[in-house]
């Protein structure tokens, strides 16, 4: 412990602080890790808000998040409620399915039930607050964007079909002009928020939201031994699915230092609290395999709410962004304290529940190269199911590219995997196979076959070890191919247009 | 009409009819919402705002316990010790429930007696039979202190043998020389030596795996003591007399002693027909034993560890067949993996044997069918109930048969059709002619609206030239028996009661899910009184009304409680036309019902004045209603007569890609055409098509259970178990209902069941996949493909075909 008589003074105790439906909340004496789903559907009785799978999952739950952004504005997005501890909505305006048709059914409601898109009817308050989110956000554009929307809510009943319609009836409702209201209420939730650091406590139980990235480097200098929260999207499964307790908890995701993108020459650097939603243009920027990849990454409600940060923090083996950044890199800004320190991400990751992280040292940034004239990128998610699944193999690959005589030769080579080891990790044997030679089917099959060396994946629900391996080895096939200009597309991509497709693959 | 008027009692406020009649009857052309109209779900403004109410949206009475049930971690082992001191010393515990706690008897099994609410503690029988199975219940103030109270029990288990996998459960059974239920056979002619005399013969086996229902309302009951040691249940459930029947049975009360109601689910798919009377049950044994109300209300992961799903079954296919495709005998071995206990199997094991024909005429036929015991959770019912599996099964072989003759497979599957309507009638596997068979004519129909012959060339031609992706496409047809094979079951009854202002109150045996059964039956009295179906009140299903009901399952809902509301809108309309002939001395056959009046002779009068009038003449204006289904009759014994009043059919043509380095595929387009009968509302129905048809293709491709070698299913949340999503629907989806649909059989408005047929449209997916992996290895090998199609099995399908 350290010497609490250096510590600067700890914040003031305060009830959570937030608006409702409109109307203002001032809530104290629930434990912390309170789920807001339980608090809408227990002390509030708004039941139309529903529990599918209390892990983020189904969308049954979701609600619309509406916060400040610290200089006038508002922005809005839907979470699942379900993985939402209650402290976090301080500062922060929550509608829920009761409120969006308080004046009589909305376009979006006539539309769902003219278009017969309800039959149980349990999911659908989660697919009408979806879908008004999207309309809001103006996510809503052709019937593409309309599906990728709803991805993260699942339907037992209908098979989707009607609900699409409706999400594209109201796409090109106008949005109505919100401006005065949303500059009030940005203004009211900013007050709601308070200043300095938000702590709460309720049966010894701690939470703390700085505000800025000082104030979390002292509160967690002051309490190392806290868990940080971003968008909860994996603790909160630690209480709903573990009935873990954690006692004290630092949520970063009001620090709005850590909510920049910053652009420089050749990379680009993400602030930790940077959502999927908000980095993934930016990242599809550097190659469109990375836009797709985060298309496919969990559900929009996950998007919206997890955090780079909270990504690479949670040091899974089969996290989707860390291959990724790896190929590309990538390294991370680790803040202690006033102590910075840049690691390689790969030289993160130690081994399976083990990452080069101190005891109080917070993921600040994250740095990623942009892609050189000479280097080509490839990425891949590999799941049962297209949307919103954890991927069986993740796959990144980059070449750097350069001229030896005749022949362009491969002069660096990042193969970089999720889902084959117990930490992301590069085929450093493949690697090797590559390097020196031009990239070719023969340099290709080399390194898949070196690829067995490196890797002895594991089997489980997800998919069989010969699996892991043999798609982790014909991506890399795929990726030849692709530059020798034998193949295109992806079936990700495939729809009805392909019907009429012209064959596409190598010849014979 | 002034509704004060007709209340009062004096004589003097006493309306006389000419006041009655003050406002002339407007005169609408139609009812609106009548039968055949695409009326909107009853609850469907409801659902999307939030304002339909399901088993954990009412209110909670103050006191309301919180059950949580604790489950075994063992497959199979003995019960040593359980040692529950410190659960229920734990804060907020009201009580932990055991076996040894309950009255009356230990069971909650649908038929057959062998579904331990809580296993038994001493003796022989205390033994837990599959990872997830109850053992005791804490019930406490909130969910967590249960839960955590649960945590603190001691169990000391001794592991028995445990058989997880089919292989392992066919060991067991051969060497314990005993399945778990008594196999069962059919037979047609000689097909042992039909099949030696054929010149060409296909054999294999296809694996079909099972499937979680994941309703998104999970299994709820909430249980309120009342007077007389009486139990008022509020259940999640397709079947609310079995609920109440087994809570009796639990609780040593008679039936009459406990009301179970529910107004709607939020899914249930066969998953809450005999399901929920476990949570039931324990909810109103902690009601009982501590006099306050209780909630018991599993999370997903609790409910997917603890209740039952389709049977996974194994597919031994033997067909005998002429060089141009013809079918000449048949021989089918299912193995049906049952799980712990009996439940619904043998019902759902038959009804895979009664669909192993599909649309065909197999001439001769041995089906053979092993229910075996694994030590997982007990199967269910499901969406078809058995019925996939054994379609499965048929449309492998026809594409094998197709890929062994070379002729293309629409056609083999259309040489084997059953006779269509009119001509000499072929009998099934179980004897029963078929004589409304329509799907020659509905695969016609389809044939040409999919464009089904040019595109199997565009089909080709893009094979030819792309190595990595390649297509498959396949035309599959469906016909599903329909009546519950349990003859008795297939019985209804409804209660209507019209007020004296016209509105009438229905309520019937049957339970919505979400299938629109509601409105249905709305529609259909609407339709009788013509009156407008807003006049028509919905009301939560309960055992107080209507007595002794069969599940709601065996898509039967609107068959059998559209015709028992009928029968006693009936009744009460008889009762007014009697009424209005001898006081307006006309002829009964001149009171005619239109459109929101009544024609009485020459005289018209709005519903709602006739009711009144008939109301101060004291004519009963409630009845019920009653109705069985007529000509079915199927010796079990025998194997042998007529189990389905009639069949259902529909067809539908898929067409998939795939990716051959990876296994990954997407379902590009299809189309189906599906025979609703006259359908009563095409909205709804069109609902059920595209919902069974999706759930369906989650079945045969993502939709994997998995369990590790200690009987731990690992697939238990929709993070590991992988239902379809928005983006797994093809954009070119094309549903038709067929419209010269008409029921041969005499059902309500001639119309067709529709809930489970559908399901089974989506076999043309799987063998559109099968079709894509013969061609990535250029069609030199018929690929062995199992169920569920992931891409895993696909790529090592293609693996394996590009090795022979
Ligand atoms: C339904 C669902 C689908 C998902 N699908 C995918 C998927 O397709 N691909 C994928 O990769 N992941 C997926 N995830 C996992 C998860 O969403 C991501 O890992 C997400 O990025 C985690 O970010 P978070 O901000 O929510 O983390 P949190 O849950 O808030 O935190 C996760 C961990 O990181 C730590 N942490 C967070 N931020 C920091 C920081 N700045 N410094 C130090 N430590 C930190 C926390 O202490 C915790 O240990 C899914 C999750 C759900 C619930
Ligand atoms: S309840 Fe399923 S996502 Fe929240
Ligand atoms: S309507 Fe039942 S789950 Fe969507």
């Amino acid at each position: 412990m350290t010497d609490t008589a250096t510590r600067p003074a700890e914040p003031a105790i305060r009830p959570i602080r937030f608006v409702l439906n409109g109307a203002e909340r001032e809530v104290a004496g629930v434990s912390p890790t309170t789920t807001l789903l339980d608090y809408l559907r227990g002390p509030e009785r708004l039941t139309g808000t529903k529990e599918g799978c209390a892990e983020g999952d189904c969308g049954a739950c979701t609600v619309l998040l509406c916060e400040h952004d610290g200089a006038g504005g508002l922005t809005r997005r839907s979470v699942n409620a379900c993985i939402q501890f209650l402290p976090a909505m301080n500062g922060r305006a929550i509608e829920t399915i009761e409120h969006i048709g308080r004046n009589g059914p909305t376009p979006l409601q006539t539309a769902m039930v003219e278009n017969h898109a309800s039959q149980c009817g349990f999911c659908t308050p989660g697919f009408v607050m979806q879908l008004h989110a999207g309309w809001l956000t103006g996510a809503l554009t052709d019937r593409q964007s309309v599906k990728d929307a709803i991805a993260g809510n699942l339907c037992r009943c209908t098979g989707y079909g009607p609900i699409i319609e409706a999400g594209l009836e109201i796409a090109d409702e106008p949005v109505p002009d919100t401006g005065a209201e949303d500059a009030a209420l940005s203004a009211r939730l900013a007050q709601l928020e308070g200043e300095g650091v938000f702590s709460y406590a309720s049966d010894g139980h701690r939470w703390f939201s700085p505000t800025s990235v000082d104030e979390l480097a002292d509160t967690y200098a002051a309490h190392p031994d806290a868990v940080l929260v971003a968008g909860a999207t994996d603790i909160g499964l630690w209480v709903t699915k573990q009935y873990r307790e954690l006692p004290l908890l630092i949520d970063i995701s009001h620090v709005r230092d850590l909510k920049v993108i910053e652009e420089a020459a050749g990379r680009v650097y993400f602030g930790a609290a940077i959502t999927h939603r908000e980095a993934r243009e930016v990242l599809a920027g550097i190659h469109p395999d990375l836009g797709e990849m985060l298309r496919r990454f969990a559900g929009t409600q996950i998007r919206n709410a997890g955090t780079l940060g909270g990504n690479i923090a949670n040091g899974s083996p089969i996290g989707d962004l860390p291959p990724c950044l790896i190929a590309l890199g990538g390294r991370i800004f680790l803040r202690k304290g006033d102590d910075l320190r840049i690691v390689a991400l790969e030289d993160f990751f130690i081994e399976y529940g083990k990452q080069d992280r101190a005891m109080g040292e917070f993921v600040a940034a994250i740095e990623v190269p942009r892609l050189a004239d000479n280097q080509r990128f490839f990425a891949h998610k590999i799941s049962k199911r297209f949307d919103s699944d954890i991927s069986a193999v993740m796959a990144a690959f980059c070449l750097t590219f350069e001229a030896s005589g005749e022949d362009v030769i491969v002069a660096e080579a990042r193969l970089a995997f999720g889902g084959m080891a117990g930490v992301p990790k590069r085929a450093k044997a493949a690697e090797a196979k590559l390097v020196g030679r031009p990239f070719d089917a023969d340099a290709a099959a080399d390194a898949m076959a070196a690829m067995a060396e490196d890797f002895s994946p594991l089997t489980d629900m997800r998919a069989s070890s010969e699996y892991r391996l043999k798609t982790a080895q014909n991506l890399l096939k795929r990726f030849q191919l692709e530059l020798a200009g034998e193949a295109s597309g992806r079936i990700a991509g495939m729809g009805p247009e392909t019907l009429d497709m012209a064959p596409i693959g190598g010849a014979s | 009409m002034d509704e004060t008027r007709i209340q009062d009692r004096s004589g003097a406020g006493e309306p006389g009819i000419a006041e009655l009649n003050e406002r002339p009857p407007g005169h609408e052309a139609r009812i609106r919402g009548g039968v055949a109209t695409p009326a909107a779900h009853d609850s469907g403004m409801k659902h999307v705002t939030g304002a339909a109410r399901y088993g954990d949206d009412e209110p909670e009475l103050p006191g309301t316990l919180q059950v949580f049930i604790a489950m075994s971690a063992r497959a199979h082992a003995k019960i040593a010790r359980l040692d529950l001191a410190a659960a229920r010393a734990a804060p907020g515990v009201a009580a932990v429930l055991t076996a040894e706690d309950i009255p009356g008897e230990n069971d909650y099994s649908p038929v057959f007696g062998d579904d331990p609410i809580f296993p038994p503690l001493q003796g022989e029988c205390a033994v837990v039979q599959y990872v997830g199975q109850p053992l005791f219940a804490v019930a406490a103030e909130t969910e967590l202190q249960a839960r955590a109270a649960a945590k603190l029990a001691v169990v000391d288990y001794e592991d028995l043998p445990a058989a997880i996998s089919i292989d392992a459960a066919l060991a067991h059974a051969d060497e314990a020389g005993e399945d778990l239920l008594p196999a069962y056979e059919m037979r047609l002619g000689d097909a042992a030596s039909a099949l030696e005399a054929a010149p060409l013969r296909a054999s294999g086996r296809v694996e079909v795996g099972g499937q979680d229902h994941f309703y998104l309302e999970g299994q709820i009951a909430t249980a309120i003591p009342m007077e007389d040691g009486d139990v008022f249940v509020r259940s999640s459930t397709q079947h609310p007399s079995e609920v109440q029947h087994n809570v009796a049975k639990m609780l040593g009360v008679p039936d009459h002693a406990v009301t179970v109601e529910l107004r709607r689910m939020g899914g249930g798919f066969g998953g809450k027909e005999s399901q929920p009377a476990l949570f039931a049950a324990v909810a109103a044994l902690v009601a009982v034993k501590t006099g306050r109300p209780a909630k018991c209300r599993l999370d997903r992961d609790d409910d997917m560890e603890m209740t039952g799903k389709r049977h996974e079954t194994r597919i031994d296919y033997d067909l005998g067949f002429a060089e141009d495709g013809t079918i000449l005998a048949a021989d089918f071995e299912h193995c049906v993996r049952c799980g712990y206990s009996r439940d619904l199997s043998a019902a759902i094991a038959d009804r895979a044997m009664f669909h192993a024909d599909n649309a065909y005429d197999l001439k001769a036929a041995r089906i053979h069918s092993r229910r075996l015991k694994t030590h997982t959770v007990s199967n269910t019912a499901f969406r078809g109930f058995g019925g996939p599996q054994g379609m499965v099964g048929i449309e492998r072989a026809m594409d094998e048969i197709a890929f062994l003759t070379g002729v293309d497979p629409l056609d083999v599957r259309k040489r084997n059709f059953y006779p269509a309507i009119g001509e000499e009638p072929a009998v099934t596997p179980y004897h029963m002619p078929v004589t409304d068979c329509v799907i020659a004519e509905i695969v016609e129909e389809l044939e040409a609206s999919s464009d089904y012959r040019a595109r199997c060339e565009a089909v080709k031609a893009f094979n030819a030239g792309s190595t990595i992706f390649k297509k498959g496409l396949a035309l599959t047809p469906v016909k599903f028996g329909i009546s519950f094979t349990t003859t008795h079951l297939n019985q209804a009854g409804a209660l209507v009661h019209v007020y004296k202002d016209g509105s009438v109150h229905l309520n019937h045996g049957g339970t919505e899910m979400g299938q629109g059964l509601f409105v249905k039956v709305a529609q259909v009295v609407a339709e009788e009184f013509q009156i407008d179906l807003g006049k028509v009140k919905i009301t939560a299903t309960t055992t107080a009304k209507v007595p002794n009901t069969s599940a709601t399952a065996a898509s039967s809902g609107s068959d059998l409680n559209g015709m028992a509301a009928l029968n006693a809108a009936r009744t009460i309309k008889d009762r007014l036309i009697a009424f209005a002939s001898e006081r307006y001395h006309v002829p009964k056959e001149q009171v005619v019902f239109e459109a929101n009046r009544v024609r009485i002779g020459n005289d018209e009068k709005r519903f709602s004045d006739l009711v009144g009038e008939a109301y101060l003449a004291r004519i009963s204006l409630s009845s019920t209603g009653f109705y069985a289904t007529p000509e079915i009759d199927y010796d079990r014994e025998a194997a042998s007569g007529r189990p389905f009043y009639y069949f259902a059919y529909g067809a539908a043509c898929s067409e998939v890609v795939i990716d051959t380095l990876t296994g990954e595929y997407r379902l590009l387009r299809a189309d189906i055409l599906h025979d609703v009968g006259r359908s009563l509302n095409p909205a709804i129905d069109m609902g059920q098509i595209e919902g069974g048809f999706v759930q369906g293709m989650g079945w045969l491709t993502t939709e994997e259970l998995w369990w590790d070698d200690k009987g731990r299913l690992k697939t238990h949340a929709p993070s590991t178990y992988k239902i379809p999503t928005s983006n797994d629907r093809p954009d070119d989806l094309r549903i038709a209902i067929w419209d010269k649909g008409e029921n041969r059989a005499e059902t309500v408005y001639r119309s067709k069941a529709v809930g489970e047929p559908p399901f089974m449209l989506a076999i043309s997916v799987f063998s559109a996949l099968t079709d894509a992996v013969c061609a990535a290895g250029n069609g030199r090998a018929f690929p062995r493909l199992d169920a569920p199609a992931t891409p895993e099995r696909v790529l090592m399908a293609v693996e394996d075909v590009r090795s022979q």
